[in-house]
């Protein structure tokens, strides 16, 4: 049983004993269910005007805090469902991390592959292609899970209607963002894509962002990367997402910079 | 990055016609690290007309050459040349949206306030720009508050409730300054059919041509007064804030005119609404009375469309005049879940006949956060129902969504386009009844589109 449903479960029975002592200052105070931050300010996410009992947060305001950070937690040290790879087609390459453990404590080793995978992934696009794009867990394998099956058509199909040639996805696992400098290289492909998990928060865990670059190299300055960040269902949806990001990447192709440079036209 | 805007307001009232011109600033506050999120971050009034006598002919007709000529001159005093112009919205209001010439008074003026500036009126929308422009949403949404907008004219009294700024409700009576006209002396010399009605509700008979004792008078203000405070209970709370605009605001918050000092009935309303129970609610002074319309026509009308919106070729706009064809929930779900559009294509057909236009926009509300399956289902019944629609292939199929869909919707309907333009804009809630639209040209690199709302009127 993963964490959050472990803490799901005992907030579930926790809430209905206290419920009956404990009115809600604020109607419809957990009118979402535990997945949601508990508002009172519909403009809002954030725990403002949540209450108090005395000196302390409220019961139930303190153990939505404690279901949301384990959903938080979840989503960094659970993998990624292996039958969404499968459904998607997408063969899995790792880092050269051995661990989740590792991976959040050398991010160095989560940017590089070793000789067997450089020549694998190398070899799953043997076709010169104009744009890849990939996926990996990063510090959300639930942003992956969550938005990736409707964000990677879009992309793909969006690409094809640009005209450019779309290389063949896949994911990597225990992946940082600047792998794509590693990916670049070994493909040959000049404009590259990482669709990745981002470090989650309280308020959600399932928000992604996608990175871009024409022709990454390792060492090449951070403001040479594009991101389109908050990629969720309460931020930029992911088919919206797809759309948008399919139409930099063409602009990155045209125009053969990114990043800053990218920006400043 | 911020482009700006030039609009004009021009509003031509039962009473008054005025005309401003203000500077909408566009910024794109989405940052560097997500999608654009452009938005009219500032509204700049730079020039503030005269207020004008409406000329006119006679009771029932504007005199639109006159008009022409007033609107001219105001154009040259704010030193802008005719079709300078942005945006903006030639609104008419009140009675005068019932004389017989208004469709011709605003065909004409609409002609040469520029490109894209539309001309429009209806009750709703004058009852929103009013209480826009007057403030009062800004205030509502500012303090997370309910209030209720009146602004009461020569003709007519719009009422509009924002609740923590969102538009929940309008209003429009037939109560107003005008309604009685007056000679210096106080001798009657224009009663309304509305005003003679409500004077025989309570037993009063007003002839034109009479002196009508003060007496009689005070009676029907104070009848007209209680007609809006019975209308209205249902739309106020007792927490509700209560914001006066339009002509007669100036002799509700200000005592000491002369009781015929427009000539008019509107120091006599005012005072009847001053001791009202309206007045028990907590009341306040707005940011504009009498211009609140035209401050709102100039500042308030263009609204911009979703920062991720598709289109298939730039030059298609301005698009003027689009009527909206609405989907219901229910059709939306079945072109969402099935692909068909059997329920809604034939309504289309009707409807595109009804209308006579040959470019129409369908509306809906998309979802927040659709699979891309699912988007494909509706691009499909889309094109099924504006297929059948037989629509001119050489005219564009337009399609509103509420939701931040847009980009994505282009892209699922690009398959069916076959080399006709498709546009397809998000962030716009067009699904209300004889719900007409125009559409400006892309602006901030091509990322927004302006947008314009409106109903139209004359029937």
């Amino acid at each position: 049983m993963t964490q959050e449903a472990l803490v799901e479960l005992i907030v579930k029975a926790i809430l209905e004993q206290t419920q009956s002592v404990v009115a809600p200052a604020v109607k419809d105070y957990n009118s979402g269910g535990l997945a949601s931050a508990p508002t009172a300010n519909p403009h809002t996410s954030a725990r403002i005007g949540v209450g108090r009992a005395g000196a302390r947060l409220r019961t139930d305001t303190y153990l939505q805090f404690r279901a949301d950070h384990a959903a938080a937690r979840d989503a960094v040290y659970n993998d990624v469902p292996a039958e969404l790879l499968q459904q998607l087609n997408l063969p899995e390459f790792v880092t050269q991390c051995q661990s989740r453990d590792e991976f959040l404590t050398r991010p160095d080793l989560g940017r590089v592959f070793n000789e067997q995978t450089n020549k694998a992934i190398a070899a799953h696009n043997p076709q010169p292609c104009d744009v890849l794009i990939y996926a990996a867990d990063g510090l959300s394998s639930k942003a992956v899970a969550a938005n990736l099956e409707n964000i990677l058509p879009v992309l793909t199909e969006s690409i094809s209607q640009q005209g450019l040639r779309c290389g063949r996805p896949f994911f990597v696992k225990y992946g940082r963002v600047a792998s794509m400098e590693q990916v670049a290289q070994l493909t040959g492909v000049k404009v590259v894509c990482v669709l990745i998990g981002e470090r989650p928060g309280l308020g959600s865990a399932e928000s992604m962002s996608a990175y871009m670059a024409y022709a990454p190299t390792v060492g090449m300055p951070e403001a040479r990367r594009t991101v389109v960040s908050n990629i969720y269902s309460g931020g930029l949806n992911a088919v919206e997402a797809g759309a948008y990001v399919a139409e930099v990447l063409g602009r990155m192709h045209r125009e053969k910079k990114s990043g800053v440079e990218l920006n400043e036209g | 990055m911020a482009n700006t805007l030039l609009s004009v307001g021009i509003d031509i009232g039962t009473s008054t016609t005025q005309v401003i011109f203000s500077k909408l600033t566009l910024e794109d506050l989405g940052g560097r690290f997500t999608a654009p999120n452009i938005a009219i971050t500032k509204k700049e009034v730079i020039y503030r007309g005269e207020i004008h006598e409406t000329p006119l002919l006679n009771h029932s007709l504007i005199d639109t050459q006159a008009l022409c000529v007033l609107v001219e001159g105001e154009f040259r005093q704010a030193g802008f040349a005719v079709g300078a112009t942005d945006t903006g919205a030639v609104i008419i209001t009140g009675e005068s949206a019932r004389r017989e010439n208004a469709a011709a008074v605003l065909q004409q003026l609409s002609g040469f306030a520029g490109e894209f500036v539309v001309a429009t009126a209806g009750p709703d929308l004058e009852s929103r720009i009013a209480g826009q422009g007057s403030g009062a949403q800004a205030y509502a949404q500012e303090h997370g508050l309910h209030v209720v907008n009146f602004d009461i004219g020569g003709g007519t009294t719009n009422v509009a409730v924002f609740d923590c700024g969102k538009l929940t409700a309008t209003a429009c009576y037939d109560i107003g300054g005008r309604l009685l006209k007056f000679t210096p002396q106080g001798k009657l010399i224009y009663l309304s059919e509305h005003a003679e009605k409500i004077a025989q509700t309570i037993g009063l008979c007003l002839r034109v041509a009479d002196t009508p004792s003060l007496a009689d008078l005070r009676a029907l203000a104070q009848a007209m007064a209680q007609q809006l405070e019975v209308n209205t209970c249902e739309l106020l709370t007792p927490n509700s804030v209560l914001l006066f605009s339009g002509g007669v605001a100036d002799c509700i918050y200000r005592t000491g005119h002369e009781l015929f000092a427009y000539n008019d009935f509107g120091v006599l309303l005012g005072q009847a609404v001053r001791n009202s129970r309206l007045f028990g609610y907590q009341v306040l002074a707005p940011q504009e009375t009498i211009r609140a319309t035209v401050m709102g026509a100039g500042s308030y009308t263009t609204t911009l469309s979703g920062s991720t919106i598709g289109y298939t070729h730039a030059d298609l706009f301005p698009l003027k005049n689009l009527p909206v064809f609405a989907l219901s929930p229910q059709q939306e779900q079945d072109a969402f879940d099935h692909g068909k559009a059997d329920d809604f294509a034939h309504a289309l057909c009707d409807f595109v006949q009804q209308t006579d236009a040959n470019c129409v926009a369908i509306a809906f509300a998309g979802k927040p956060s659709p699979g891309w399956q699912e988007l494909k289902r509706l691009a499909q019944a889309l094109q099924q129902a504006a297929s059948q629609a037989q629509l001119d292939p050489n005219i564009p199929w337009v399609f509103l969504a509420q939701h931040d869909i847009g980009k994505a919707l282009g892209l699922a309907m690009t398959p069916y386009a076959q080399g006709r333009a498709v546009i397809t804009l998000d962030g716009i809630d067009a699904r209300q009844p004889d719900c007409y639209l125009d559409i400006g040209k892309p602006l901030m690199n091509g990322q927004v589109v302006p947008v314009v709302i409106k109903t139209l009127l004359f029937g």
